[in-house]
């Protein structure tokens, strides 16, 4: 009988506390469907400093502007999309949540983002690169601040040992290349692994010589490859860069075994904590003089997940804009070595960051890599990496890679 | 399913008790059921959400339509085998099967051999025996992405400290692209796993050897056996559970081995080192074709499920002679 009287208050009480959440659970949600958001979670990968604090700079002012508090939550860049796709089945994507560029159309294909342009913003002024890899569909659904892009890093001093100028175009590239080369230095340092930062660093060369990610297997593509398979076969480049990640090639070139480099701004930081690297940087040299350099962009979108609480989601874009304007993008860009993507702050940023002069000049003529293809470039940009890995393994000519890259 | 047998029985022998005491016992068995059941519970319970849950869900999805849409529309429409069909038909396919076969087959053959050379050595008596013994299981108590990375840099065709030392010793004149070369990359990575495979040998090798009572070499030294008769029929035979179950765990380990290759190679140069399992992993997470990726991981469950099967029947005749 006790026992039984002792489960029977038990059962009670857990109802009673289950009745108690569900009450607290409503007045919840009912006192912030009303128009007073007083906080919004965000996600984002910037986990390291001091990326991590330079950005969280930017959300503060934009916090307190809106009058509301942030939770912020920040994971490492490669597991982003799975805790994505785990908060996605489990209906509890953030608020404000920040994606690579070229995965924006993706993650808009699936029907989890909220349409910024109905909710009071708008691709214009941003570089046109910028809005094609936030839109999907003809809509809005991402937005970046600011943007980098990759070029030519050099290190002064070893080019003016050798008396060499920095490169412009692919003749004097690899002219430079083979004279910077010395036992224990290779004059050129890229990334050509096996995954899509290897396609990433391909671009420069294929977009600048014509080629297009829409027909790979063109001639243009295949001289693109070809100058990588030159660099690496004549000893100007390290038969490793098939398994150098960005990273390892900014570390043999501040460790003096790279003169050149491709890579891009965000390593300006750590370029800085060594003085005795002097470097300088210029644009991805062309393949015939006239030709335009031509680079991707990169960088991350602010977008706004689908949200069921109307206000909610509105106070997110508002965010998103604020991350967006003027004051906000000029602040991100100074600080944090990037290109702001309002055109119209251009010049006014290359004014106060001359180092960013050469990025600024590559952003503009730059081009997303989902502009053309959209939630498909992924398989572009596979075909293309595989391509890379046959060519300079030789287990395919530079014109038969991409072919048989594609399975064809 | 487990626990019907246990019911029926339960209740068969309950019908021939004594008709004054029916109740009582009948209570008493019920509760010794019910007992019965709570013990086997947290087990199953575990088994199911661990092990049943997984596998199943694994099966539906390698036959579904699962993409990224799929975690946030919940919509995963059913494909028939079209992911097998998919996958199987895959330019890599092949190639991911033979380097399998040759990256298991390659572990394991010299894990084996040399885990019981080094468990032999060590299972006679000499000084510092112990600490040498503990220090060879170092490799095993990496985490493996550590040991990965430190072997990307040993092998690093310019600087790496391998070529270095072997151009120094006047083994080699080039340098050898171990991780660059297509034809050299399977190697290495087997070369690795090898050595990261070696101490979990050598400890249950050695565990075995143990067990063998000193006496049988010593009858068996009258007989003169000794050195390779004493090995070939006094410890072989003595061996031989140890070494199968061994075999056994090292096929159904290595068959699905994902972080070496991946932070060595993460399958190339030029997919040269693609397995099913890494195969596995880029359609899941990198094409986030889950369904593929997971017809994939099936195909190696059956693989690790043959080698279990033919490891049972073979204990099970050893257990009939």
């Amino acid at each position: 009988m006790f026992s039984k009287r002792i489960s029977a208050a038990l059962a009670g009480a857990t109802a009673l506390s289950l009745a108690l959440a569900a009450c607290g659970d409503g007045g919840g949600s009912s006192s912030s469907s009303g128009d007073t958001v007083t906080s919004l979670s965000i996600l984002d990968y910037y986990n390291n400093d001091p990326d991590k604090t330079l950005v969280q700079q930017g959300l503060d002012a934009c916090a307190s502007q809106l009058g509301i508090t942030l939770q912020r939550e920040t994971v490492p860049g490669d597991t982003l999309i799975q805790k994505v796709l785990q908060q996605a089945s489990s209906k509890t994507l953030p608020d404000v949540l920040m994606l690579d560029n070229p995965d924006v159309q993706q993650i808009a294909a699936t029907g989890a983002l909220a349409p910024l342009n109905e909710m009071g913003l708008s691709g214009d002024g941003f570089a046109q690169g910028i809005v094609d890899a936030g839109s999907y569909d003809g809509k809005l659904y991402g937005l970046a601040p600011v943007t980098n892009t990759i070029a030519l890093f050099y290190n002064t001093k070893i080019l003016a040992d050798e008396g060499v100028q920095p490169p412009k175009t692919w003749d004097e590239l690899k002219a430079a290349a083979k004279k910077l080369t010395k036992p224990g230095r290779y004059g050129m340092a890229f990334n050509a692994n096996a995954t899509y930062e290897g396609s990433w660093q391909f671009l420069p060369p294929m977009w600048t010589n014509g080629g297009d990610e829409t027909d790979l297997t063109s001639p243009q593509v295949a001289e693109a490859l070809q100058l990588w398979v030159d660099l690496v076969q004549s000893g100007s480049a390290s038969k490793s860069v098939i398994n150098w990640t960005q990273g390892d090639v900014k570390d043999q070139f501040v460790a003096g075994k790279a003169a050149m480099m491709v890579n891009g701004p965000w390593n300006i930081p750590s370029l800085n904590e060594t003085p005795q690297v002097k470097w300088e940087v210029v644009q991805f040299p062309v393949n015939k003089t006239g030709q335009t350099p031509i680079a991707p962009l990169g960088g991350e979108a602010w977008t706004v997940p689908l949200n069921k609480e109307q206000a909610k989601q509105q106070k997110a874009a508002d965010f998103v804009k604020c991350l967006t304007s003027d004051e906000n993008e000029m602040r991100w860009a100074k600080s944090r070595f990037t290109v702001p993507t309002r055109t119209a702050l251009g010049p006014e940023h290359v004014k106060e960051v001359p180092s960013m002069k050469a990025f600024s000049e590559q952003v503009a003529n730059a081009r997303s890599r989902t502009g053309k293809l959209g939630d498909k470039w992924p398989d572009a940009a596979k075909v293309i990496y595989q391509a890379i890995q046959l060519a300079l393994t030789g287990q395919a000519t530079a014109q038969d890679a991409f072919k048989k890259a594609s399975g064809g | 399913m487990v626990h019907a047998p246990t019911l029926t029985k339960a209740g068969t022998s309950d019908a021939p008790s004594a008709e004054p005491s029916r109740r009582r016992r009948g209570r008493r068995h019920r509760g010794e059921d019910l007992t019965k059941i709570l013990f086997v519970l947290p087990a199953a319970a575990a088994m199911i959400a661990l092990f049943g849950y997984p596998v199943v869900k694994n099966l539906l999805m390698s036959l579904q339509d699962y993409t990224l849409k799929t975690f946030f529309t919940g919509a995963a429409p059913f494909v028939g085998l079209d992911n097998y069909v998919a996958v199987v038909e895959h330019q890599l396919f092949s190639k991911a099967m033979v380097n399998t076969a040759l990256f298991t087959i390659g572990s394991i053959v010299f894990q084996f051999v040399i885990g019981l050379a080094l468990a032999l050595f060590f299972n006679k008596r000499f000084a510092l025996g112990g600490i040498l013994r503990s220090l060879l299981l170092l490799p095993w108590l990496l985490p493996l992405i550590v040991s990965s990375a430190t072997w990307r840099s040993i092998l690093e065709q310019d600087s790496g400290i391998l070529n270095r030392s072997l151009a120094w010793l006047g083994v080699i004149d080039e340098p050898v692209p171990w991780l660059n070369s297509p034809s050299f990359a399977l190697i290495a990575v087997i070369g690795v796993n090898i050595w990261i495979g070696i101490p979990f040998n050598v400890t249950l090798l050695y565990s075995g050897l143990k067990e063998i009572p000193g006496e049988l070499y010593e009858a068996g030294a009258l007989d003169g056996a000794t050195g390779w008769n004493a090995f070939r029929h006094i410890t072989w035979p003595n061996l031989r559970a140890v070494a199968s179950v061994l075999l056994m765990l090292g096929v159904v380990y290595t068959v699905k081995v994902l972080d070496v290759i991946l932070g060595m190679t993460g399958g190339g140069p030029a997919n040269a080192t693609q397995t099913l399992a890494t195969q596995s992993y880029e359609r899941s997470f990198i094409d986030f074709k889950f369904g593929q990726g997971a017809a994939l991981s099936n195909i190696l469950i059956a693989i690790s499920l043959v080698f279990a099967v033919l490891y049972l029947r073979g204990t099970r005749r050893a257990v009939d002679e």
